[in-house]
This record gives C-alpha cells, sequence and structure tokens, in this order.
C-alpha cells in the first residue's frame, strides 16, 4: 500500500484526531452518506443532496478532522442494509444530536420514537416534541433532519394521510412507508 | 476561516506529498512517512490560521517528517539498496540511481530540487516550505542540480 488511508484513520481514531468519520452505503435508491463522530452517528444524507456540501458542513459545524474511514461505520452500515432488506425493525447504534438544538431536538426525538411500522402527523410529533401548535415547526424539523432513515421523519404526514415532503423524494418516503407495512414485494 | 474537509487536502494533495516522499526518502520509508504526514497534520490542522496555500503547509510537514526519517536512518545500520518487495504505484523516480545521488545532496538542496521535479512545485512554493526566499530556492536547486550531475559525471 502505498497511500493507506485506512491505516490513517484507524490511527487518527486511536489518536483522538478523527471528530467526523464517513462513508457512502448502497440503499435500493441510490447511494447514502453516513457519518459519525466518536459519540455517534451525526448525519445521513441522499444522493440529492452533494457529498461535497453535506463534507463542508460538518467540517464547518463538528470539526475539519474529516476522514473518510469506511471500518468506523461498519455497524451502521450492517444495520442499515438489514433495515432495507426488512429484517431490522429498530435501530441500536447510538445518535450523536449536536446538530439538532431547541425544538428541532425534541421534535426529532420523538420522531426517533415512534415505532417500527407506525406513522404520526406533523401535529401529533409537535404535541409530543411539547408544543402542540408548532406544527409549521415540526415539519421543518423533519425537513432539516439531518439523520434520516434512522430518525425516521418518513413516518410523518399530513393530517388526513398525504405525505407530505421527503428529502429524499417522495417516491423514497412511500418505499419506506411500504416496506415497514410489509406491502412492498422485496426481490433478493 | 472556513477550512476544508482533511479527507480533501489527502484527495487533492496527498500524491504529491507521497511523490514527494518517494523521492526523498526511498519508497519503502516513503509510506511511513506518509502516515507520520498526516497524522501530523490533522493534529495541527483546527489551530490552521491560513488556508491559502494547504498543499504547501502539508508539504513543509512532509520535509519535516523527511529530516526525521534521515535523523534514524543515521543511527541505524547502513542499510543495503534493497530491491522493494512489493509492487510500488507511486509514480516512480523513473532513474533510482539519479534519485539515489539527490538524496545524498545537503538538506537543503535535497529538498529544493526535490520538491521542484518530484512536487512540482515553483520557486515561490518551495521557499514557502523549505523557509527561504523565491531567489534562494532557485538558487537551492540549481546548486542541488549541480551537485547531482558532478556526482554523475564521476
Amino acid at each position: 500500500m502505498n497511500m493507506d488511508t485506512h491505516e490513517l484513520a484507524r490511527r487518527a481514531a486511536e489518536e483522538g484526531l478523527l471528530d467526523v468519520a464517513y462513508t457512502t452505503v448502497d440503499a435500493p435508491f441510490g447511494r447514502m452518506l453516513v457519518a459519525a463522530t466518536p459519540r455517534g452517528l451525526v448525519r445521513t444524507a441522499f444522493e440529492a443532496e452533494r457529498e461535497d456540501d453535506v463534507l463542508t458542513e460538518l467540517a464547518d459545524r463538528i470539526s475539519p478532522r474529516v476522514l473518510e474511514a469506511p471500518a468506523r461505520l461498519d455497524g451502521v452500515r450492517r444495520e442499515l442494509h438489514s433495515y432495507f432488506e426488512g429484517r431490522l425493525t429498530e435501530f441500536s447504534t447510538p445518535i450523536d444530536w449536536q446538530l439538532s438544538h431547541g425544538f428541532l431536538l425534541r421534535a426529532r426525538e420523538a420522531c426517533a420514537a415512534i415505532p417500527y411500522g407506525q406513522v404520526r402527523t406533523y401535529k401529533e410529533l409537535a404535541t409530543a416534541a411539547g408544543s402542540p401548535e408548532a406544527v409549521r415547526a415540526a415539519g421543518n424539523a423533519m425537513a432539516k433532519n439531518p439523520i434520516p432513515i434512522v430518525v425516521p421523519c418518513h413516518r410523518v404526514l399530513r393530517t388526513g394521510g398525504a405525505l407530505g415532503g421527503y428529502g429524499g423524494g417522495l417516491e423514497c418516503k412511500r418505499w419506506l412507508l411500504d416496506l415497514e407495512s410489509g406491502t412492498l414485494r422485496i426481490y433478493s | 476561516m472556513r477550512l476544508p474537509p482533511f479527507q480533501t487536502l489527502i484527495d487533492h494533495h496527498g500524491r504529491d506529498v507521497h511523490r514527494y516522499l518517494v523521492a526523498c526518502v526511498g519508497p519503502i520509508d516513503a509510506d511511513d512517512c506518509w502516515q507520520e504526514t498526516m497524522l501530523a497534520g490533522l493534529r495541527a490542522y483546527p489551530g490552521l490560521r491560513d488556508d491559502r496555500n494547504l498543499r504547501g503547509w502539508l508539504l513543509r510537514i512532509a520535509a519535516r517528517k523527511v529530516l526525521d526519517a534521515h535523523r534514524a536512518t543515521r543511527r541505524r545500520p547502513i542499510p543495503v539498496e534493497a530491491v522493494p518487495d512489493r509492487a510500488v504505484d507511486a509514480p516512480a523516480p523513473s532513474d533510482p540511481a539519479l534519485w539515489r545521488a539527490v538524496r545524498r545532496l545537503p538538506e537543503k538542496q535535497r529538498a529544493a530540487v526535490t520538491l521542484r521535479f518530484a512536487a512540482d512545485l515553483d520557486y515561490a512554493a518551495i521557499g514557502d516550505v523549505i523557509e527561504c526566499s523565491e531567489a534562494a530556492a532557485r538558487q537551492n536547486v540549481r546548486a542541488g542540480l549541480a551537485g547531482v550531475r558532478k556526482e554523475w559525471d564521476r
């Protein structure tokens, strides 16, 4: 090996110099970027967000010590693959909430508590987050969710059942809901 | 100041740094030096005040690691010129004997010649790395080339 970046990431982590580790994971609807700090999963992103932009955001908001380090994300990758295959209903990977604050944090934590296969309305989410009136803010918390899939903002719908929005595209949101309701045919 | 993700530095300049190291310490030690350079870079990175020449900054760290490697080598028994036992896909110095001659030059000349021809830096950037003026960098390259030529002609 000439420039062994995996070895570099391993040693950096050992010496406490790896503040943000990232890799890409294959999802049924395209590649996802996943990033973690030593505390836990901090960011997931769909292909629609440019990788450079996401990494720059992480460098600005967390630390510029950002390295591609697939081995640091083995656990998350395994869980995501199992989830996409319908074999995992609850993520156990620890979450680092540092990109969320105030009401946005409360709304996302409330979202993380929605069980697999169930859905809530934005209004119910706002209530669960402690501010029943803040329906629009709850929608905003979901729209800018930094950890989609693992923080399951796809389980939040408009009152009346309309899909609302989704960062990964509405087709993706429908796919995830079908997966969780067991109506999706999984080909293997 | 907004520093880019460190991975971007590796993607953009990692290869140049490695090429420079191969030219300075040979293909075997270059890999270790590269690791040490990048770790030292990571350590210092968040405190960096000037983001205008990140490539020069990395090469400056690499130059220090080369010094360390040379000091360590001097303490070791004289190594045989071993043939690497593995493939080296680094843009290998086209003529190893030539680079060995470069490696025998005085410190500054060696660094200047290597930075000029292995890392393709201009004289201002070389001066930046070895901490001298552009004119002095040019002079070091010239003197270094003369030294190599002299050895070559023997």
